[in-house]
């Protein structure tokens, strides 16, 4: 479409084309847009009452294409034994203007606990593998089609179990085992401990490309960094809904040695009803400021999309609200999509039926615009049902 | 780009003479440009210069009404592409369909699902806005006849029909309450927009995926005087979604950033189309209807039509509409200090929260609806939720040994015993080194609140 436009411009002051091996396409040029020209002059003709007389000639329609100095880093994961996955890479915000290279990316929550309190529409899904992180990561990629999977150590928190980085390391082996995609390696929250253990994870996981979750200023990142840095692994780095919060940290992380091809940044991802504007506006703000030229900012965006199970409307039992076994997945699905619209790349989820919702949509991402078969909807009035 | 209160108060008359309520034009100028007032206040310009103040002061998108007096609703009029840059104006109109070959019985008892259907949250009641009636019997008739039983519905309407002669039958009957015309095409296109014309109705241009045609037939109804146009560049879900969005996007850009006349109108969606030709159960149709709802409200639709009437699909969606259109303008933060519910005496338990607006009025509606007791005490956290503000340090020892010297409670209980909210355990050993209170870590969920309270006292 912008190429014909372009072409239109060109010929606009012409006198006279020579036309070489480009014969057959100008020939088309000008059946598109003849009648479309005669139509308009037409209907302007034919209009009886010429009431607002003082609107001029139509200006040729042309799409609003920018142009971007700046460009997202593109990260990869996995390496080794592991299938990589690439996020990132955008040079314009939206397909239109230039489809992104890589899709959005889902993983899969995995924990190294069985985990009681997951909502039931989850639990209900994973219920028989719980016991054990690798036949969880196991039905996470075959069933559920994930591209990655998250290994959360929530054992590891002094006032869950306790275990220890080695415990956790254990665990992250075992995943390790059990499925051939990237992953992303969690701790437990806990500022002091958590460096150690993804210390000990990524030491366990040397040179396969994972994920450490996450570097942020309430703990000691130069711990984390240095042990991705020495293992060959990826930071999350997490700020609280604050840009300058994070481009601070992005220096910092990029000052003990990691590049822009090894941090993915976790804006914080507010629950819909629950300050997902502030996310938005985080999101919005940070992406076009990495395709305007901010360095601190061009990597790639990740959501904590499972927030959104946190919500009351997402698992709380009303009978009025409507059966929690839909509510749930509709509230991670809304809570991911507006984050991916925003220009996340990688998203933590629970839901297979929210993973592969958001997947339909994000999988369109790549493609160039006018390029699928657009289905019939001129009858819709009459051939809607109910 | 946008209007400053100098630029209008330059095409104001001066005078100063306080008809329109405020003390002086320049006054009356920053209200303007703050789109606090009416321009039709001021009482003192010719017709001419009141058309170049409303050209200065027309939004990028242009707002359009649909429906009369108190069931009138306006849309688009916005001014920017995200939200951070300003704030977005009149939120998505939501319209759910109804159909003219629905049995009496079944016609009613869905228009009044349809007004009955609301949501509370943070204290605002959140509702559908409008009806859309579809004429799928293809009978001129049979649209007229379902037309006229909506003339006593609380929402305006959306008159659905490709079909002119249809469109006139039903314009007869409710084309003087401003329903939204539904719409020209390519095919019906002068006598569509004719009845448009005669009847001084906002219409909607339907032209499924092409741009360069929307934009020459848009053309052609401004030649014809039509100034409240809707734009439908196609509703396309499934692997075409993506081009939906290309196209939903490329018109707002054009309106707000291109300022192009042909596409300064707001845009209507239809994720009941993902219901067209669909085989899949009903449950899978609705969550994808909400997804389709949730894509194209993210991106710049300001009307949409949908078919689900379940009220656990339109919970997100109103959700996510009432989410994106707060200003961010104004802090969603209430006041802090002591807050009372119930019966209280100096025995009465003591509550923990933040002053987050949502947080606030999420604790206060479970309050009530539990019929508790108890003091509370609103932290000022600059509008942040518990676990925000825990992360960020506005929530530690320190401001909440403050808060409870400033609020006074301790002349109004005995017990020096505090109950804080689930997420906030972690700082509960600073509590209570910093105020001498004791803390006692209570449910995550304000919703377990009354039940704690009954229980432990």
């Amino acid at each position: 479409m912008d190429k014909m436009t372009q072409l239109l411009k060109l010929l606009e002051n012409t006198k006279s084309i020579e036309i070489n091996e480009f014969r057959m396409d100008f020939d088309e040029l000008e059946l598109h847009l003849m009648p479309a020209i005669q139509q308009a002059v037409q209907k302007a003709v034919t209009t009886e009452k010429a009431i607002a007389t003082e609107i001029m000639a139509m200006e040729e329609f042309k799409p609003p294409i920018q142009d971007y100095p700046g460009k997202v880093a593109e990260v990869q994961l996995g390496k080794g034994s592991r299938t990589p996955v690439y996020l990132g890479g955008q040079q314009a915000l939206y397909r239109f203007e230039e489809p992104q290279p890589n899709p959005p990316v889902v993983t899969f929550d995995v924990f190294d606990i069985p985990m009681p309190g997951l909502p039931r529409p989850i639990r209900e899904h994973f219920s028989d593998v719980m016991e054990s992180p690798g036949e969880w990561a196991k039905k996470a990629v075959k069933e559920f089609g994930a591209n990655m999977v998250t290994m959360h150590l929530i054992g590891t928190g002094p006032k869950v179990m306790d275990k220890t980085p080695r415990e956790g390391a254990q665990a992250v082996e075992e995943v390790l085992q059990a499925v051939d995609v990237p992953l992303v390696i969690g701790a437990s929250g806990d500022p002091v401990k958590d460096p150690l253990v993804l210390e000990a994870a990524a030491e366990a996981a040397q040179g396969e490309r994972c994920l450490l979750a996450s570097a942020n200023l309430d703990l000691d990142y130069r711990k984390v960094a240095k042990a991705a840095v020495d293992n060959d692994h990826a930071v999350l780095s997490w700020s609280i809904t604050d840009v300058n919060m994070q481009k601070t940290l992005n220096r910092y992380l990029l000052k003990e040695g990691l590049t822009h091809n090894d941090i993915v940044m976790d804006p914080t991802t507010c629950a819909l009803g629950y300050g997902i504007e502030f996310s938005i506006d985080i999101m919005t703000r940070t992406r076009l400021a990495a395709l305007k030229g901010d360095t601190d900012l061009q990597m790639p965006m990740s959501s904590g999309t499972t927030n959104a199970w946190g919500s009351r409307e997402a698992w709380m039992k009303k009978e009025e609200w409507g059966p929690t076994d839909y509510r749930g997945p509709i509230w991670e699905i809304v809570t991911g999509l507006t984050m991916m619209l925003n220009g996340v790349d990688i998203f933590m989820m629970l839901h297979p039926t929210s993973v592969k919702l958001l997947r339909e949509i994000g999988d369109t991402f790549v493609k160039d615009y006018m390029t699928t078969e657009l289905p019939e909807i001129s009858d819709w009035i009459t051939q809607l049902e109910g | 780009m946008s209007v400053t209160a100098m630029d209008i108060y330059r095409l104001l008359p001066k005078t100063n003479c306080a008809k329109c309520g405020e003390a002086s034009c320049m006054a009356f100028a920053t209200k303007l440009s703050e789109k606090e007032t009416d321009l039709e206040l001021c009482t003192e310009l010719a017709a001419n210069e009141m058309q170049a103040l409303e050209n200065l002061l027309a939004p990028a998108v242009r707002e359009v009404i649909i429906g009369k007096g108190d069931k009138a609703i306006a849309i688009g009029g916005d001014e920017v592409l995200y939200r951070y840059e300003l704030t977005y104006y009149n939120p998505t109109a939501l319209v759910i369909d109804v159909n003219d070959e629905m049995e009496a019985a079944e016609f009613e008892e869905r228009v009044k699902t349809i007004e009955n259907t609301e949501f509370e949250r943070t204290g605002e009641l959140l509702t559908l806005d409008a009806i859309a009636l579809r004429n799928k019997s293809g009978d001129a008739d049979k649209f007229a006849a379902a037309a006229s039983k909506l003339k006593e519905s609380k929402y305006p309407l959306v008159l659905c029909s490709l079909d002119p002669l249809a469109m006139k039958k039903a314009l007869e009957v409710v084309g003087d309450e401003n329903p939204l015309i539904y719409g020209v095409t390519e095919n019906n296109f002068e006598d569509m927009a004719d009845l448009a014309v005669e009847y001084q109705c906002p219409v909607t241009l339907f032209v499924p995926g092409d741009l360069e045609k929307m934009k020459e037939l848009s053309h052609a109804l401004r030649a014809k005087g039509l100034k409240d146009i809707v734009l439908d560049p196609g509703t396309f879900v499934g692997d075409a979604i993506g081009d939906t969005l290309d196209n939903f996007v490329m018109i707002k850009r054009l309106a707000i950033e291109e300022r192009d006349e042909d596409f300064r109108f707001p845009i209507l969606g239809i994720p009941a189309l993902l219901r067209l030709n669909n085989d899949e159960d009903e449950v899978t149709k609705s969550i994808k209807e909400a997804t389709i709802a949730a894509t194209l409200l993210n991106k710049y639709a300001d009307i949409l039509i949908l078919n689900g009437t379940e009220i656990w699909e339109i919970i997100p969606v109103l959700t996510l509409r009432q989410s994106l259109y707060t200003d961010p303008r104004k802090p969603q933060a209430v006041d802090a200090g002591l807050y009372e519910f119930g019966e209280l005496d100096e025995n009465s338990p003591v509550l923990l929260t933040t002053n987050f607006a949502l947080t606030y009025y999420t604790v206060e509606g479970d309050l009530k609806s539990g019929k508790a007791s108890t003091y509370l005490l609103v932290l000022d956290t600059v509008g942040r939720a518990v676990d925000v503000s825990l992360a960020g340090g506005q929530l530690n020892g320190k401001a909440v040994a403050d808060l409870i010297k400033e609020t006074g409670i301790e002349d109004k209980v005995k017990t020096r015993k505090m109950i804080i909210p689930g997420l906030a355990a972690p700082v509960s050993g600073e509590i209570e080194d910093d105020s001498g209170w004791e803390v006692v870590v209570g449910p995550r969920d304000s919703s377990a609140v009354p039940d704690y309270l009954t229980k432990e006292l």
